[in-house]
């Protein structure tokens, strides 16, 4: 690794810190993906109306004032919600959770898109075999139609894995030590900001392609078995 | 909530919109009439000519837009060259290096929407214009360009979203836009929820209004593919 005045460890640390805060996003953001779909696809009104509410207002601002509502909004809310059962401590909440609620947020209401298209895509025939086959809905959803659904979903959860690693970067708005404050930290007393944001920005650029490759991989074996076209 | 505050500093909340709608349209506008030459050259036969666009956008799909505007603001001063130039008043102003890193990143995205939408006319259509002996320029003129504008538009009017959306980060630059606004109002008042909720009320109803306006320049654009609508004549 080049030294860069001594702080290329420390851009390093930063880097670690991208990538959890990128992963542990990603799990949330998965996991309301397919809360989102399910309810928008559920013949449930209010269900759908709580999904539609949801993408519509989390794609309609920008991502940082997302990030900065749930920083300076979430504690509020959290000792509002801690009084009610008699809790009078202040709460405070780190810029890492902050990040991961925001940016999983974020994932979310575009993963809800992703898998609604995917899950749509799965032919009705299938759901009427799986329950010929005797299996119950929980069965039928982990073993038939989500394996599917992976299969289509993932070109489109890999675009937004990627918009979602550089949105990771709006986290050090907050203080989180993520690569670029590192490099803010770096420019202030090194006095050269070209090199470290150089240096930020090469960072980014080795995670995308590595997330490319491992996306490439991941669509190959998801599709094994299925004809190209 | 006090929503008394959001009141009294409602036009000041608009004030920022201003500024951030003036960066939207001018980096928009900018970063289109960028992004057809790389279009052009991204497409180009001679993979030498091909090998620049390609790394352009690469660069700044690859990296967030965070780091390009630092680039830009704080990295352009580092050499002494750049301070002496006759661009450094430029360079000197936020707004106009927010305006440069909207626009190298938007007309990257932009040149491979455009990119995309040449290659999804039917070669078909390029063999009639070669056949009726149109030269290469006539060919993109009247043929190639009106029809890729209509394949565009849906893409392009996501991208104008985001670039609505990443115009937040001018405010990390000390620039008074939308978002730069509520933070200043917020450090004066100390009501984070109810300035940052009114800031992402007006970003919602800034990119629904271009969502409607889309939807109506889409319709008129690619009206000769609508339901056809033909009328019977009664007889007698």
């Amino acid at each position: 690794m080049i030294d860069l005045h001594g702080f290329g460890n420390q851009l390093l640390q930063g880097a670690v810190i991208t990538v959890e805060l990128a992963f542990a996003s990603l799990i949330v953001g998965l996991i309301l993906g397919l809360l989102g779909a399910s309810a928008k696809l559920s013949s449930i009104k209010v269900l759908q109306w709580i999904a539609n509410t949801y993408t519509t207002i989390i794609r309609g601002i920008p991502e940082l004032l997302t990030v900065l509502i749930i920083y300076f909004g979430a504690t509020s809310v959290l000792m509002g919600i801690a009084s009610w059962f008699g809790y009078e401590e202040y709460i405070e909440i780190g810029p890492f959770v902050a990040g991961v609620t925001a940016l999983g947020l974020t994932f979310g209401a575009y993963a809800t898109e992703v898998f609604r298209g995917a899950l749509q895509s799965i032919p009705k025939g299938q759901h009427e075999a799986a329950t010929a086959l005797g299996m119950g809905n929980v069965r039928k959803f982990y073993r038939v139609i989500l394996p599917q659904v992976w299969r289509v979903a993932l070109p489109g959860l890999g675009n937004l894995f990627l918009v979602l690693l550089k949105d990771t970067a709006l986290v050090s708005v907050v203080g989180l030590d993520d690569i670029m404050r590192k490099a803010n930290i770096a420019v202030s007393s090194t006095k050269e900001p070209f090199l470290f944001y150089s240096a930020a920005a090469c960072m980014y650029l080795v995670l995308t392609i590595v997330s490319m490759v491992v996306v490439h991989y991941m669509e190959k074996k998801a599709s094994r078995g299925i004809k190209r076209t | 909530m006090e929503l008394s505050v959001v009141i009294s500093y409602f036009p000041r909340l608009l004030d920022g919109a201003w500024v951030t709608m003036q960066l939207v349209v001018l980096s928009i506008v900018l970063g289109a009439i960028f992004a057809l030459p790389i279009a052009l050259a991204r497409i180009s036969a001679s993979p030498f000519v091909r090998v620049f666009p390609f790394l352009y956008i690469f660069f700044f799909r690859g990296t967030p837009l965070l780091v390009q505007i630092f680039l830009v603001y704080y990295g352009a001063s580092q050499f002494d060259v750049v301070k002496e130039s006759i661009f450094w008043p430029i360079l000197r102003e936020p707004f106009w290096c927010a305006i440069i890193a909207f626009t190298l990143n938007t007309s990257a995205y932009t040149a491979e929407i455009f990119r995309g939408a040449i290659q999804a006319i039917p070669v078909g259509e390029v063999e009639a214009c070669k056949v009726v002996g149109m030269t290469r320029v006539q060919m993109y003129r009247r043929v190639l360009l009106p029809r890729a504008f209509g394949i565009v538009l849906p893409a392009y009017g996501n991208e104008i979203i985001l670039m609505l959306k990443g115009s937040a980060l001018a405010s990390t630059i000390t620039l008074l836009d939308l978002t730069g606004m509520a933070r200043t109002i917020i450090a004066r008042t100390y009501t984070p929820i109810e300035i940052f909720m009114a800031a992402g009320v007006i970003y919602l109803a800034i990119s629904m209004i271009v969502i409607a306006i889309f939807k109506q320049v889409e319709k008129r654009q690619n009206r000769y593919l609508g339901p056809i609508s033909i009328k019977i004549p009664d007889k007698g």
